[in-house]
C-alpha cells in the first residue's frame, strides 16, 4: 500500500483552527486508553487532569504561574521557527537568564549595593539582566550558524547541558548560601528582589503579566511591522527574502536573540517570582515543553497564549493525578509528547489530502 | 530518477517492418478517450491520439494544456483515470516505465537525468541490464554514433559536456533499447540552432527506419519543418489534429491559445540616452560548485535601449543576473555602475534605491513568495519606496492599492480580493511580478527569462511592456534563452557562453545563425563541427 499526500488547493481558516482542537481530542483519547491499560478509570483521570484544576482558585493560580514561562518562551520560539531557524535550546537560555538576573538578587542581598538610591531599581534591573543573559546565550548558536554554518539544532541543544551544569556548579560553589547547612542552594531573595504577589496567600505574582504583554507585542510585530514581515518571509521563501533585500544573517541573529531574551526573562521571572532563590535546577523542562506550546499554538502569538494555558493545565492536572490516582508524573510528559505528534499530524492533514493506493501501482 | 532496466539490444535490422505508413494498419501506439483527473482538476479530457510507424507526430499546446500528463500516461509513469492505450491495435496496461520500455516505448525527457561526475559510458551503462559489461559499451556507442550521425566520446565526464551533448546521451540510452516508439519532450529547448539541425537529422533517420516519434514542442516553426501531423491540446482537450505544413505559425498559435495573438509593436522612434548600466570587466565566481563563473564581462545599456543576452541555459545567466541585481556582490565597486554611480559593492536594496528594478527567472519563491498574498508581495521589493513603511510599520492600505494598480494595468487574472501568489497561473503571476517592477518607475530594468513557461498571450503582453518601458527612456537588459524573443524586442544582442559575454551586435544586422555560433562558443570564422 502506498499513501500519497496531495496538497489541498484552498486553505481553509476553519480547518486550520479545527486541526489543533481535533489533535487535542485524539491525544486525550489515546491518553484515556493508556490510563485504562494501567488499570485506572479514564473518566476519573479526565476529571482530575482537565476539569478539577479549573474549579479551584489555587489551581487556577498555579495554571497561570505555570503558563507564564511556557507562553513567554514559546512566543520567542515563534520568531525563530517562523524564520525557519530551529532553536531547541530555550531551556538553556531560560537558565542563563535566570542565573544572570538572579545573580543581581544575590548581589543586593541584605541591602548591599543600594546606598542612597534605594532598592526600586533592583527588580527592573533583574528582569533586564535576565533578558540580556538569555539573548546573549542564544546569540552563540546564531553566530555559529551564520559565520560557520554549524547546525543551530545541535549547538542550541548542547548549550542546554552547559547551562544546566554551570548553574549547578555556581549554586554548589560560589553562590552557595554559607548558612544553608551545606545544601546546594543560594540565599533567599530579599523582598526587593522578589516579584510581588497579586493575591494574598496565593501564588499569582506580578510576572504573569509579562506573558500577555509579550503576546500582544509579538502579534503586533508579526502582523504590522516590516521586521515581522521579513521574519515570516525569510522562513517561507528564503530566496525571495534575499531578493527583497533582507539580510538573512541579521534576521537569524535577531530572532535568536529575541527568542533567547524572552526565555531569559521567563527564567528570571521564575526564580524571582516563584522559586525565590537559585537552585541547581530551576526548570522542570519549560524550555522543551514550550516547543510543544509553540506548535500547538500554530506559531501565532494568540494561539500560543491558549496553548500555554492548556499545557499548564496538564502540568497542574498531572501533579493532582500523582496525588489522587497514583499515576506517575512521567505520564504527563508522555501525554505532552502524544499531543505534539497529534498536532503535527493534524497540521499535515489540514494542508494535504491523503490518497491510499493499494498494491504497488504506477507512480503519480 | 525512475529505474531503468530494459532487456532489449540494439539491432538496426530489428523487427520493425516496412518503413512508411500503411493505411489499413493499426497505429503503433494510440490513446483512446484518455482522461486523467487530479482531485477535481481534469488534466486530460477524453484525448484521442494515434501514432503511426514512420511518422513524426507533433504534440502541441501551451503550458498546462495537458501534454506532459498525456506522455507520462503513454510512458507508464501515470495511470489514466479512464480510457485505454492501444499497442498495435491491442489494449495494454502500462504498470510502470519498465513495462513501456519492454514493449518498445522510449522517452527522452526535457530535464536530463545524468550523473555529472560519471563518464558518458558509465551513464549509459546505468540504463542497461546489469548483465551488460562496461567494456562493451564504447563499441555500442560507436555503433549508434555511426548509424545516426552523432558524435559521443565514451570517456568524457558528463559535467564537461554541453547541453546538446548531454541530450545525445539521453537519446543514445533510449536507442540502445531499440524503441519502436520514441517520445521527445521539448528536445530543442536547451540547444543552439546548429545543435537543433543535428538533432533533426537524427530524427529524420529514425523516422526513415519506420520508428514512430511523438515530438512535443512549442516552437511552431520547428514543428512545421519536421512533422507531418500535429495534435493540438488546449485545457486538457484535443482541439485540432492537422497537418502543420499546411498551417501558418500564427494559425497554429491561435489554435493553441484559442485567441489571436497581437504582434508586438515596435517601440517607435526614440533617441538613445546616456548609458544607465555600465558593466566593466566583471569577473566573479559562481556560488555553486557546478555553476559558471563570470569572466571579464563588459556591457553597456543606454537609456531607451533594449539589450538582449542570449545563451544556452547554464552558461552563467543566473550568475550574471545575481551579480547585476546585487543579490551577490562582486566586491569591486567600479565593476558595475548604475546611472554613473559605482555599485559593484552595494547590495540589491542599495541598487533599487538608484531606481533599478529586477525580475529573476523563477517566479515562485524568488520573484514572489508563493504563500504570501499579492499585496504582501508588493512589499517584497517595494518596502524601500516612499510611504510603503512608516517607522518600521507597513502601510497595508498602500500595498493593497499598489497591488490593485498592478493587477488593473497588466490585466492580471486572479480569484479573490487579495489571493496568495501561488494561486495565480504562471503567466498571470509573471505579469504581476513584471508589472510590480515596471510600476516602481525604474531607470534600469534587468529581467532574466521574462516569458519562461508563460502562455503566448501573456508573453506578448510582457514583451510589449518591455518595449514600452524602453520607449520611456529606461535601459532594459533582457537575459533569455528564447532567440525569437530576443530578435523580436532587442536593439542589440550579446551572447553569454561559459561565463564570457560577446560583443553586442545590432540585432537588425545579425542573423540567428551568427548568434547560434556564438552560443556554441565559436566565432563566425570557425566552422560548426
Amino acid at each position: 500500500m502506498r499513501i500519497d499526500l496531495v496538497a489541498r488547493a484552498q486553505r481553509s481558516r476553519i480547518r486550520e483552527i479545527a486541526a489543533p482542537v481535533a489533535a487535542m481530542a485524539v491525544a486525550i483519547l489515546i491518553g484515556g486508553v493508556v490510563v485504562a491499560l494501567m488499570g485506572r478509570s479514564p473518566g476519573t483521570a479526565f476529571d482530575v487532569y482537565f476539569v478539577e484544576p479549573l474549579t479551584q482558585s489555587y489551581s487556577l493560580q498555579a495554571i497561570a504561574v505555570k503558563a507564564t514561562p511556557l507562553v513567554l518562551i514559546a512566543t520567542g520560539l515563534a520568531f525563530c521557527y517562523r524564520a525557519n531557524f530551529w532553536n531547541i535550546g530555550a531551556e538553556g537560555q531560560f537558565i542563563a537568564g535566570g542565573a544572570l538576573g538572579g545573580w543581581l538578587g544575590l548581589l543586593t542581598h541584605d541591602g548591599a549595593l543600594q546606598g542612597a538610591i534605594g532598592s526600586w531599581w533592583i527588580l527592573p534591573a533583574m528582569m533586564i539582566l535576565g533578558a540580556i543573559g538569555g539573548a546573549l546565550y542564544a546569540a552563540i548558536p546564531a553566530l555559529l550558524k551564520v559565520r560557520l554554518a554549524v547546525s543551530e539544532i545541535l549547538t542550541s541543544l548542547m548549550l542546554v547541558y552547559v547551562a544546566q551544569l554551570a548553574l549547578d556548579w555556581l549554586v554548589r560553589g560560589p553562590w552557595k548560601d554559607p548558612e544553608g547547612h551545606n545544601l546546594p542552594v543560594s540565599v533567599n531573595f530579599d523582598p526587593e528582589a522578589s516579584l510581588p504577589l497579586l493575591v494574598d496567600g496565593g501564588s499569582l505574582h506580578l510576572g504573569v503579566l509579562f506573558a500577555p504583554v509579550a503576546v500582544a507585542l509579538a502579534a503586533l510585530v508579526f502582523s504590522k511591522t516590516l521586521f515581522g514581515y521579513s521574519v515570516r518571509l525569510a522562513g517561507a521563501s528564503p530566496r525571495a527574502a534575499r531578493f527583497g533585500g533582507f539580510d538573512d544573517r541579521a534576521i537569524a541573529i535577531a530572532v535568536f536573540m529575541i527568542s533567547g531574551g524572552l526565555a531569559g526573562l521567563a527564567g528570571v521571572v521564575e526564580v524571582s517570582g516563584k522559586i525565590g532563590q537559585l537552585l541547581p535546577s530551576i526548570s522542570p523542562g519549560y524550555g522543551f515543553s514550550a516547543i510543544i506550546v509553540a506548535f500547538l499554538g500554530r506559531l501565532s502569538p494568540v494561539g500560543i497564549l491558549v496553548a500555554g494555558l492548556v499545557l499548564a493545565l496538564t502540568f497542574v492536572g498531572g501533579e493532582d493525578a500523582q496525588i489522587a490516582m497514583h499515576l506517575p508524573g512521567d505520564l504527563t510528559l508522555a501525554f505532552q509528547g502524544v499531543l505534539l505528534v497529534c498536532v503535527l499530524a493534524a497540521d499535515v492533514l489540514a494542508r494535504y489530502r491523503l490518497f491510499f493506493t493499494w498494491g504497488w501501482g504506477a507512480r503519480s | 530518477m525512475e529505474p531503468r532496466s530494459g532487456e532489449q539490444r540494439l539491432n538496426p535490422e530489428s523487427a520493425i517492418s516496412s518503413p512508411g505508413v500503411v493505411a489499413d494498419e493499426a497505429p503503433l501506439l494510440a490513446a483512446r478517450a484518455i482522461s486523467k483527473r487530479f482531485g477535481s482538476f481534469v488534466a486530460n479530457d477524453r484525448i484521442d491520439l494515434a501514432l503511426a510507424r514512420g511518422e513524426i507526430h507533433a504534440l502541441l499546446g501551451e503550458n498546462g494544456a495537458g501534454k506532459s500528463t498525456l506522455v507520462k500516461i503513454l510512458y507508464g509513469l501515470l495511470s489514466p483515470s479512464e480510457g485505454e492505450i492501444l499497442w498495435q491495435g491491442a489494449p495494454i496496461a502500462l504498470a510502470n516505465p519498465n513495462a513501456a520500455r519492454a514493449l518498445g516505448i522510449g522517452m527522452v525527457f526535457q530535464h536530463f537525468s545524468l550523473f555529472d561526475n560519471l563518464t558518458v559510458a558509465e551513464n549509459i551503462a546505468l540504463a542497461l541490464p546489469t548483465s551488460e559489461r562496461l567494456e562493451t559499451i564504447p563499441a555500442r556507442i560507436a555503433e549508434i554514433s555511426r548509424a545516426y550521425g552523432f558524435a559521443l566520446e565514451p570517456d568524457r565526464p558528463v559535467y564537461s559536456l554541453s547541453a546538446g551533448e548531454r541530450q545525445r546521451i539521453e537519446i543514445a540510452r533510449c536507442l540502445l533499447q531499440d524503441p519502436k516508439a520514441l517520445i521527445l519532450d521539448e528536445p530543442t529547448s536547451v540547444l543552439t540552432p546548429q545543435e537543433v539541425e543535428k538533432l533533426f537529422e537524427t530524427l529524420e533517420k529514425l523516422k526513415a527506419e519506420g520508428r514512430a516519434l511523438l515530438y512535443i514542442s512549442h516552437h511552431l516553426e520547428e514543428v512545421k519543418r519536421l512533422c507531418e501531423r500535429a495534435t493540438i491540446l488546449r485545457l486538457g482537450k484535443v482541439v485540432a489534429t492537422c497537418d502543420p505544413r499546411a498551417e501558418t505559425a500564427r494559425s497554429l498559435a491561435a489554435l493553441m491559445v484559442g485567441a489571436q495573438i497581437k504582434e508586438v509593436r515596435a517601440a517607435g522612434a526614440h533617441g538613445l540616452g546616456e548609458p544607465r548600466l555600465v558593466v566593466a570587466a566583471l569577473s566573479a565566481p559562481s556560488p555553486s560548485p557546478h555553476g559558471v563563473s563570470l569572466k571579464d564581462v563588459s556591457l553597456e545599456v543606454r537609456g531607451g535601449e533594449v539589450v538582449g543576452v542570449a545563451g544556452v541555459a547554464g552558461n552563467g545567466q543566473s550568475e550574471l543576473f545575481a551579480y547585476l541585481s546585487g543579490e551577490l556582490v562582486a566586491g569591486r565597486a567600479e565593476a558595475i555602475r548604475i546611472d554613473g554611480e559605482a555599485v559593484g559593492d552595494v547590495g540589491i536594496a542599495g541598487r533599487r534605491a538608484l531606481r533599478a528594478a529586477f525580475v529573476p527567472e523563477e517566479r515562485n519563491g524568488h520573484a514572489a513568495a508563493p504563500d504570501f498574498t499579492l499585496s504582501e508581495n508588493i512589499v517584497l521589493t517595494g518596502h524601500g519606496a516612499d510611504g510603503m513603511t512608516r517607522a518600521g510599520f507597513i502601510d497595508a492600505r498602500k500595498a493593497l492599492d499598489k497591488s490593485n494598480e498592478v493587477i488593473a494595468t497588466f490585466d492580471v487574472r486572479k480569484s479573490g480580493a487579495d489571493p496568495l501568489a501561488r494561486t495565480l497561473s504562471g503567466g498571470n503571476l509573471q505579469k504581476f511580478v513584471v508589472g510590480r517592477e515596471i510600476l516602481s518607475a525604474p531607470g534600469l530594468f534587468v529581467v532574466n527569462q521574462p516569458t519562461w513557461g508563460v502562455d503566448a498571450l501573456a508573453s506578448a503582453a510582457i514583451r510589449q511592456a518591455l518595449l514600452d518601458l524602453s520607449a520611456r527612456g529606461v535601459a532594459v537588459l533582457v537575459i533569455s534563452q528564447d532567440l525569437d524573443e530576443l530578435f523580436e524586442i532587442s536593439d542589440r544582442i550579446a551572447v553569454l557562453h561559459a561565463g564570457r559575454l560577446s560583443q553586442p551586435r545590432v540585432a537588425r544586422l545579425t542573423t540567428r545563425e551568427a548568434v547560434g555560433l556564438l552560443m556554441a562558443g565559436m566565432d563566425e570564422g570557425d566552422h560548426a563541427h
